[in-house]
């Protein structure tokens, strides 16, 4: 045996187990959807890359313009990717550009900074899921620092999270008006079907969230926003965790959070009444000294407040996918090495991911009651009135 | 993950409105109406049938009320009829008595005055008698002066006795 053909075995070894994964991914993908694209292989002759499993777990919770299953034969000459290509849509200087993304993911360009590759289409380079216009030679330009110069068009494409947050929004819909037809349906009866399961929930928003926080009077008023933006997030954050679905990140998109945050913001603010304004700007009872350090602090705590809400849930639901990622890196690095310790390190590994998943189908439901939680109190705190 | 794109944002605020404004409409308020109306309807039967309990101890406690009542004067008759028996019992043996007195009182008076009026025709009787007596011993008086003298003495002594 040749020093190569040794080398050869290893590589193959350690490609079983990624096989076997990549096996037990596609049975289970194959029964979870029909409509996915294959696509042709990429370059041959590509090399084989090592494993690199920060890399690995920052492009799954990064967001991207495809929503990406698996690869097949990666590193070969047929090498395959399963994929949906999502539709890149563009505001430039000469109007709406759409086209699919397939034609940025078949058209890999190399360049030595920015990670080696990026990806060409017509007058446009997409590097890190980022898309600019490209320069003269189309390719990307940098500037003395070694970022990335090139102008860039409005990207308003459905990209993988935007699409977690419309099928979010679907089933929110499909769910919710499905329910609220068995409730318009004749007389007041007891819940049935999925009536039943949504119902407790509702009423746990209502009578466990609304009502302690804002109280009996105006929780009705805020009440069709806190359910939407408790199951909005419970959906999403679930929808993140059906695995072989391209591990959608919604909540943890920081995008995606400053919305939520901002609209909490904008709703505390307009219901604002006297009481909490003055609090705010001339808190009572307090030395008019103490009021030049207190007030500069109460008015930051304005935008603190739903900056923490943003920050909180982006952290722990893109935290949660970092856990169960490493736990499949561990299994990659070890099965790198030999194929036994990936498959010793793969049985521990499955039990931890195991566990993390549960903890996370908490943790979804946890962050969701959270944010309506503290929404909630803030609505409340901006509608209290003077009891002293 | 961390970078926040325009686009990003701007879907997520148009995705996220949309949906929250369809839900608010076709979901939440019919659910949240019915379920207020069913809590209503629970409430409203579960004051109904606190009414309704009230309603029966209510109209339990006016029985006893009414029965109480009706032992009460059924009591208060007999201990009435009762004294009425004894007094009408107790009246007529008053007036029998009184009668009885006043009979007796009548009866005695009646004989008191028979026995006077007996009295009387008696000293009439022998007012007449000694007169007859007197005129036939005047009579023989008038025979006899010796013995007429005795005659009279002894009648007179007779006539004293009375």
């Amino acid at each position: 045996m040749t020093i190569q053909a040794v080398e050869n075995k290893k590589f193959r070894c350690g490609l079983f187990v990624k096989k076997i994964f990549s096996l037990i991914i596609l049975v289970a993908f194959l029964v979870v959807s029909s409509g996915v694209l294959a696509n042709e292989g990429h370059a041959e002759g590509e090399k084989k890359k090592k494993f690199n499993a920060g890399e690995m777990i920052m492009h799954h919770i990064s967001d991207a313009h495809e929503i990406h299953f698996l690869t097949l034969n990666e590193g070969k000459y047929n090498e395959k990717h399963l994929a949906i290509y999502l539709p890149v849509i563009l505001w430039t200087n000469k109007g709406f550009q759409v086209f699919s993304s397939s034609h940025f993911y078949h058209s890999r360009k190399t360049d030595k900074n920015h990670g080696g590759t990026f990806f060409g289409y017509k007058e446009f380079v997409m590097a890190h899921e980022h898309i600019y216009y490209a320069n003269e030679n189309g390719g990307l330009t940098n500037d003395e620092k070694g970022e990335i110069a090139n102008a860039h068009p409005l990207d308003l494409s459905i990209t993988k999270t935007v699409a977690g947050l419309l099928i979010t929004g679907i089933i929110c819909l499909l769910i919710f008006v499905g329910v609220a037809r068995r409730y318009t349906s004749g007389v007041p009866d007891k819940p049935r079907g999925i009536q039943s399961l949504m119902e407790p929930l509702i009423l746990f928003v209502k009578d466990e969230i609304a009502i302690p926080s804002i109280g009996h009077k105006s929780a009705d008023k805020f009440l069709p926003f806190l359910l939407t933006i408790f199951f909005f997030i419970w959906i999403a954050n679930l929808l993140g965790l059906i695995p072989f679905l391209g591990g959608f990140n919604v909540m943890g998109t920081l995008g995606v959070t400053i919305v939520l945050a901002t609209i909490v913001f904008i709703i505390t603010l307009v219901n604002g009444n006297r009481h909490y304004w003055t609090h705010i700007m001339w808190p009572p009872g307090v030395p008019t000294a103490i009021k030049f350090i207190l007030v500069p602090i109460e008015v930051m705590g304005i935008f603190i407040k739903p900056a923490v809400l943003m920050i909180r849930l982006t952290a722990n639901i893109t935290a949660g996918h970092i856990i169960i990622l490493s736990f499949v890196s561990l299994i990659m690095i070890f099965g790198q090495n030999s194929a036994v310790a990936g498959y010793g390190v793969g049985v521990g590994s499955l039990i931890f991911m195991i566990f993390m998943n549960l903890i996370e189908l908490l943790v979804a439901f946890l962050q969701a009651y959270v944010f309506t939680l503290l929404a909630a109190m803030y609505f409340g705190s901006a509608l209290e009135e003077a009891h002293h | 993950m961390l970078s926040v794109g325009l686009g990003t944002l701007i879907w997520t605020s148009v995705a996220f409105l949309v949906v929250a404004f369809l839900l608010k409409k076709m979901a939440w308020k019919p659910i949240l109406k019915s379920l207020k109306e069913r809590d209503d309807f629970i409430e409203k039967s579960l004051q109904s049938a606190e009414e309704a309990r009230k309603q029966m101890s209510q109209l339990k406690s006016d029985n006893e009320k009414l029965l109480a009542e009706a032992r009460n004067d059924r009591e208060k008759i007999l201990k009435e009829a009762r004294e009425m028996k004894d007094k009408i019992i107790t009246d007529a043996r008053t007036k029998a008595s009184e009668e009885g007195d006043r009979i007796v009182a009548s009866a005695k008076s009646e004989i008191e005055k028979e026995k006077n009026a007996a009295m009387a025709d008696l000293k009439n009787q022998v007012a007449s008698l000694s007169l007859e007596i007197a005129e036939k011993v005047l009579r023989k008086e008038f025979e006899n002066k010796d013995q007429q003298q005795a005659l009279i003495s002894e009648q007179l002594k007779t006539a004293q006795m009375n």
